[in-house]
């Protein structure tokens, strides 16, 4: 078992055609995932990489079953690919695609609230999801693990790589890599969530970045609702302000933000914060031997 | 990308927002033709992309010509918060009745927009919205629904302005979410906004955030770019395309992957703690998930250029690009330095982890580049980085 992505998973690739989507349709491919076509409106009707190409996501899920989309679009189609996704109502939308316009990203979650959540979206500029042993939606490199019963969520992607890696002797359910980007879908707190309802799941890495106050709100959520032991890991102690904190935000968000409130805030509520992705990944090696 | 004072004003008259009149000058000659030419009396105020700066005496009335040149000989050159003044606003000065504040911006935690509207304007928002929470209105705004004059007027109603700056203010409050959308701005603040003593609604202070990943379709935004206050490091690294941030220690830092790079700085700030001089990162440096000889080598060749690094840390995860391939890259971006006469002169420690590891760290032991020592983990080449830059200080 894992979350949101299993074995089961029929996953389509929109903009598989291009550079990006065709090299990481072949990793997932040749990782185990059911990749079972891609998306393309000027390709619809013909194959790429052995799979058929769609004009529409409605189409693509009419044809084969798929439940998941990896989006691989540029910046400027993003918005458009993803309400395409939504429209179709498919269940998991994984974005990939960095560098997308805050409006954008803004607009399609509001669009994706307004017709009722129906799709998940994870990120955009995420390395996606990967549950190891079973499948993989994005960019995380599959063979640096293996299947097991820690989950993992976090805000960058080769951090999520380091843990994985340090890890493997214990293995992953699921890894959610959920993006760096100000607005996001899918957020630490829905993951924790659904960690902590997953029976293949024993223990949860949480791994986050300055800006905001998501982690903050995590640490709350955990204190109310997770019961399984979460170590977590923060990067950005020793980071410049950042500039496009405007004065105007911080009314929005108190005075959070930065590593250390994050660090302070979840040790509160007695999650363990390793000072090194090392030491992150030997406290997650001393809950899981305990066990 | 923050814009000035004077950027935002522009920005805003090309949205039909009424500010008023003024002129930039970068000397103070500029300053009194300026006050010249706009006649009476004038507001000199230092344009610096940071807050508090009336307090910091950047802003100052001024009766005439000559005085105004007096005022701008005060502050430009003038230091706040670290930002040199190098430029002024000469504006005409404003018969103010009232100072409201207004701003649109993206809400993170809500992953939606915001407008804040208060009648108590002309101060620290933040400050008030501690003290006197009841006095500033936070109304999420959806990008579905948008602002028309009718949702403004109800904006400007719940933020408590008098019935007199209503139609102005809804105004300039629907011109302003139009400038908002349309230049893809995460943040656009007035304060304050004024209920001038003609009964004009202005926007006599201006704050523009402009969201750099909307490049692709915001052209003309090129020409805001602040080039003087850039760093030249920072400069030369953006035009090879690196994502690079010069920072003020001693260890030079590449690796792969934003969150990993932050990482990395703390790590080598932490093991810095136990050494002579306690040395730290000298810059963040993502040369992205591929890390690719050319872009190794452009990295290096930025780090190589920075007098005050000491010593250099490669840290690089291989995921997606397996370690022997990152091995390879290190190989030729020495060979590539060497062949244009910059040798890397440092010393730098190596630490590569994840895919083919093992062979990634032969490959790099077998072309036995001169000065590079391979560290098995990231603590420890953090700790070898660190000791390696106090003992070259």
């Amino acid at each position: 078992m894992a979350i949101w992505l299993t074995e089961n998973s029929k996953i389509i690739v929109q903009g598989m055609t291009g550079g990006e989507g065709t090299k990481h349709t072949r990793r997932m491919l040749a990782s185990g995932a059911r990749v079972v076509g891609g998306v393309n409106a000027r390709k619809a009707g013909t194959t790429h990489e052995g799979l058929p190409v769609f004009g529409t996501v409605a189409e693509a899920i009419k044809e084969t079953g798929a439940d998941v989309s990896v989006v691989f679009v540029p910046p400027a189609f993003t918005k458009d690919a993803v309400k395409e996704a939504i429209d179709a109502e498919i269940p998991l939308c994984v974005v990939i695609t960095e560098g997308v316009p805050i409006h954008d990203t803004t607009e399609f979650w509001a669009y994706a609230v307004a017709k009722g959540n129906k799709t998940r979206i994870i990120g955009p500029n995420c390395p996606g999801i990967a549950s190891p042993g079973a499948s993989n939606a994005g960019i995380i490199p599959a063979d640096i693990t293996t299947a097991g019963r820690i989950g993992l969520v976090s805000k960058s992607g080769t951090l999520t790589y380091q843990l994985m890696y340090e890890l493997r002797d214990f293995g992953f359910s699921t890894a959610v890599g959920i993006g760096g980007d100000p607005v996001i879908g899918t957020t630490h707190i829905d993951a924790l969530q659904a960690f902590q309802d997953d029976p293949a799941t024993d223990a949860i890495v949480m791994i986050g970045e300055i800006g905001g106050d998501a982690e903050e709100r995590a640490a709350a959520y955990i204190e109310q609702h997770v019961t399984k032991p979460v170590v977590a890991y923060v990067a950005g102690f020793t980071a410049p302000e950042g500039k496009t904190m405007g004065h105007a935000g911080a009314i929005v968000s108190g005075s959070a933000g930065t590593a250390q409130a994050k660090k302070e805030a979840l040790e509160k509520v007695g999650v363990r914060v390793g000072k090194t992705p090392s030491e992150t990944a030997r406290l997650m090696r001393e809950v899981m031997q305990a066990r | 990308m923050d814009l000035f004072e004077h950027q935002a004003k522009e920005l805003f008259a090309e949205y039909g927002i009424p500010v008023p009149r003024g002129i930039v000058a970068h000397t103070v000659e500029e300053a009194r033709a300026a006050a010249e030419q706009l006649t009476g009396r004038v507001v000199v105020k230092a344009q610096v992309k940071t807050g508090g700066r009336g307090k910091a005496g950047g802003v100052k009335v001024a009766d005439d010509a000559a005085d105004a040149e007096q005022k701008a000989t005060q502050i430009l050159g003038m230091d706040i918060k670290g930002h040199t003044v190098h430029k002024v606003l000469i504006e005409e000065a404003s018969a103010i009745a009232e100072e409201y504040y207004f701003s649109f911006l993206l809400d993170r935690a809500n992953r939606t927009f915001l407008a804040i509207c208060s009648a108590a304007g002309g101060m620290d928002i933040e400050e008030v919205a501690h003290s006197a929470p009841e006095k500033v209105a936070k109304i999420p705004v959806s990008p579905l629904d948008g602002v028309d004059r009718a949702r403004a007027r109800e904006i400007a109603e719940a933020g408590g302005l008098p019935a007199a700056a209503l139609d102005g203010a809804a105004e300039l409050i629907e011109k302003l979410w139009a400038s908002f959308v349309d230049e893809d701005a995460s943040l656009v603040e007035v304060n304050p906004m004024i209920l001038s003593a003609d009964g004009q609604v202005k926007a006599l202070d201006g704050k523009v955030t402009l969201d750099d990943n909307a490049t692709f379709r915001q052209s003309d935004h090129a020409a805001f770019e602040d080039k003087d206050a850039e760093d030249p490091l920072e400069a030369a690294a953006k035009a090879k395309d690196l994502n690079y941030v010069k920072l003020d220690g001693s260890v030079g830092i590449i690796g792969n992957g934003a969150g990993l790079v932050m990482s990395t700085l703390d790590v080598v700030a932490y093991a810095g703690e136990a050494f002579p001089g306690q040395p730290k990162p000298a810059n963040f440096l993502d040369i992205g998930g591929g890390a690719s000889a050319e872009v190794m080598a452009a990295g290096l060749e930025i780090i190589i250029s920075d007098p005050s690094v000491k010593s250099i840390f490669v840290n690089v995860f291989g995921g997606i690009t397996a370690c022997d391939a990152v091995a390879n890259g290190i190989v030729s971006a020495f060979q590539l330095l060497e062949s244009r006469g910059e040798a890397v002169s440092r010393p730098l420690v190596v630490r590569l982890d994840g895919n083919n590891a093992e062979l990634g760290r032969q490959i790099l032991a077998d072309a036995r580049l001169s000065g590079v020592e391979l560290v098995d983990t990231m603590d420890d080449a953090a700790k070898r980085a660190a000791e390696l830059a106090a003992v070259g200080a």
